[in-house]
């Protein structure tokens, strides 16, 4: 599905990305984990097309998706959310969703000056798909409103349902559990399952290692800009390169203890 | 995570807010229209009524473009002059009907769009607004400077809508309001399809946009072109109504005058906009009893206008109505 080989990004002297290859497979769920700085949503953005790689390839269900624009990459099949939360918070949250839908609802400039029955029908279909993703990511709260108006933590619903709206065949999510508490982040778990369960990949950066370590079939572990591991999560636990990127040289083993008992936040 | 919606309890909307958001209230504004000759009709107050609705066609046309997409454009006069041109050359020189012209007009004007959209709508904001603004001055001096359009004196002796002959005040207004009309329809339907939201979706974030697929630079260029096609139709109607155009009608100050209109209606809103447009041409004209000081006035009321309501006379609601907002079966 998605496979990224060789990918470098520079900014002047900064290596933010050196070099870097993994693969997410159909149906798959791959973490990308490592430090702040390491090169994590640098690497997203190369891939989501926000950022142009100096070097390397990338292909998306094998076409060569390198260097376009995002919004070509989106219409092959790429949908993301942001680290920082980006929803049109001026808009309300059904409008939000709607945008998912901009890349396959048919509209034609005759229908729409007209208000013709095609018309109707195409609106209709918009607002059902965004009741029907606002419903699967269990949206509470008004839908008709603004999303500013909502609390942190259903923008950030609205942000995957808007993003599910697209009909990816690949999610990119960046911190999706950044400034989210404890039961939030437990239904997040459950989000993510069950999006894959509609068939779905998922490429995910996080810092909880809970979450991490729950939902991951792959973790790739990225420290400076370079990969260091890429294995199942019980691989990559054990990992000695990963236990001194996060924790230093000569890790004891009370530390090693504590990245298996994976709570980093 | 169950997926029950919550259909919290809120206040009801206040009589106002029900009344803003009538589904009729554009019937209401175009009878008003309608009647408004009966009240008053003299010569002048014709001129001035006819003025006023070629003024709202400017308003939302520009509405396309800062109040759906959020392109900050300064040079609006550019496409009013545009179409204004086109279509009183066609008229004087080839001696077309005036109303035959609007084909060529819709293509002139979008070619323009094209042609300074090309290069400005890569830049953002601040700098979209300098380079608009260059535009908007580089069109007015054409036209001062070429021999076709007939330099500073510009073009005279434009035939009416309908021919030279029918050239009764009442009629052309009525003929203006029809049009003005249809075209406000239009437009808010424009603002209300996927395009009309892919807009709105660049105004509040571009990348977001983009990361949904909105290919930002097209959906930017659609705002522009159709900006420029409201605007250059609303040219015909100014350069039929006056019969004579010169470059002097097309300054810089053309274009802020209609911006003024789009911000102190509300940017977005198609009926703040209207409100506006019909308040910016005709409060000048009201308030001339005031003979020297009306401009001064004009200003002043401007200014408190917008300090006391920042966001429009009648801005856009942000709430969306139970009817666009119910799935299917429910409404």
């Amino acid at each position: 599905m998605l496979e990224v080989s060789d990918l470098r990004l520079a900014f002047g002297g900064v290596r933010a990305v050196d070099g870097l290859t993994f693969q997410v497979g159909a149906n798959e769920i791959v973490s990308v984990i490592g430090p702040n700085g390491a090169g994590k949503t640098s690497a997203f953005n190369c891939v989501t097309g926000f950022y142009r790689p100096t070097g390397g390839r990338i292909t998306l269900n094998g076409t060569d998706i390198t260097g376009r624009r995002p919004s070509l990459i989106a219409a092959r099949g790429l949908s993301r959310t942001f680290q920082n939360l980006r929803v049109f918070g001026d808009l309300s949250v059904l409008d939000n969703v709607r945008a998912g839908t901009h890349l396959w609802l048919r509209q034609r400039v005759f229908d729409v000056l007209l208000h013709t029955p095609r018309y109707r029908r195409s609106e209709q279909e918009a607002t059902d798909e965004a009741h029907k993703w606002l419903d699967f990511v269990g949206l509470r709260g008004d839908r008709a409103g603004l999303v500013r108006n909502l609390p942190y933590g259903e923008q950030r619903r609205v942000e995957i349902a808007r993003a599910l709206a697209r009909r990816p065949s690949l999610l990119l999510l960046d911190e999706p559990a950044a400034g989210l508490n404890h039961s939030e982040k437990a239904e997040l778990l459950g989000l993510i399952q069950r999006i894959r369960d509609l068939g779905i990949a998922i490429a995910l950066i996080e810092h909880d290692m809970g979450l991490v370590m729950e939902v991951s079939d792959r973790i790739v572990v990225l420290d400076y800009g370079k990969e260091i591991a890429d294995g199942t999560p019980a691989e990559v636990r054990d990992n000695p390169a990963v236990i001194e990127a996060y924790l230093g040289r000569e890790a004891g083993p009370e530390e090693t203890e504590e990245v298996r008992g994976a709570r980093t936040d | 995570m169950t997926a029950v919606p919550d259909r919290a309890k809120r206040p009801g909307p206040t009589i106002v807010t029900r009344l803003m958001e009538n589904r009729h209230l554009g019937w209401a504004a175009l009878a008003v229209g309608l009647v408004a000759p009966f009240v008053i009709a003299t010569p002048y107050a014709m001129n001035i009524m006819t003025s006023a609705v070629i003024f709202v066609m400017l308003a939302v046309g520009l509405n396309i473009v800062v109040g759906y997409c959020g392109l900050l454009d300064l040079g609006f006069a550019a496409f009013f002059a545009v179409g204004a041109y086109t279509s009183g050359l066609l008229a004087t020189r080839l001696s077309w009907p005036l109303l035959a012209t609007v084909p060529a007009v819709i293509i002139a004007t979008a070619l323009a769009g094209v042609i300074i959209g090309g290069p400005t709508l890569r830049l953002r904001s601040d700098y979209l607004a300098i380079v608009t603004l260059g535009f908007g001055e580089i069109v007015r001096i054409i036209a001062n400077n070429l021999e076709v359009t007939g330099g500073p004196s510009g073009i005279y002796g434009i035939p009416g809508l309908f021919g030279a002959e029918a050239a009764d005040p009442v009629v052309f207004y009525y003929a203006a309001l029809v049009i003005v009309a249809v075209a406000v329809l239009l437009a808010a339907r424009l603002g209300r399809s996927r395009l009309g939201r892919a807009w709105r979706f660049v105004r509040e974030d571009e990348d977001a946009a983009e990361a949904m697929g909105v290919h930002t630079y097209r959906i930017k260029m659609a705002a522009y072109i159709a900006g420029a096609i409201w605007g250059g139709l609303a040219g015909v109607l100014f350069a039929a109504q006056l019969s004579a155009i010169s470059p002097a009608s097309f300054t810089f100050l053309q274009s802020a005058l209609v911006l003024m209109a789009v911000v102190l209606g509300g940017m977005g809103s198609t009926p703040g906009v209207v409100i506006g447009a019909v308040v910016i041409s005709l409060l000048p004209e009201i308030l001339r009893d005031l003979a020297d000081y009306r401009f001064f006035v004009f200003g002043v009321l401007l200014i408190v206008m917008m300090i006391v309501r920042p966001q429009g006379l009648w801005p856009h609601r942000s709430r969306e109505t139970a009817r666009t907002a119910a799935r299917s079966g429910e409404s």
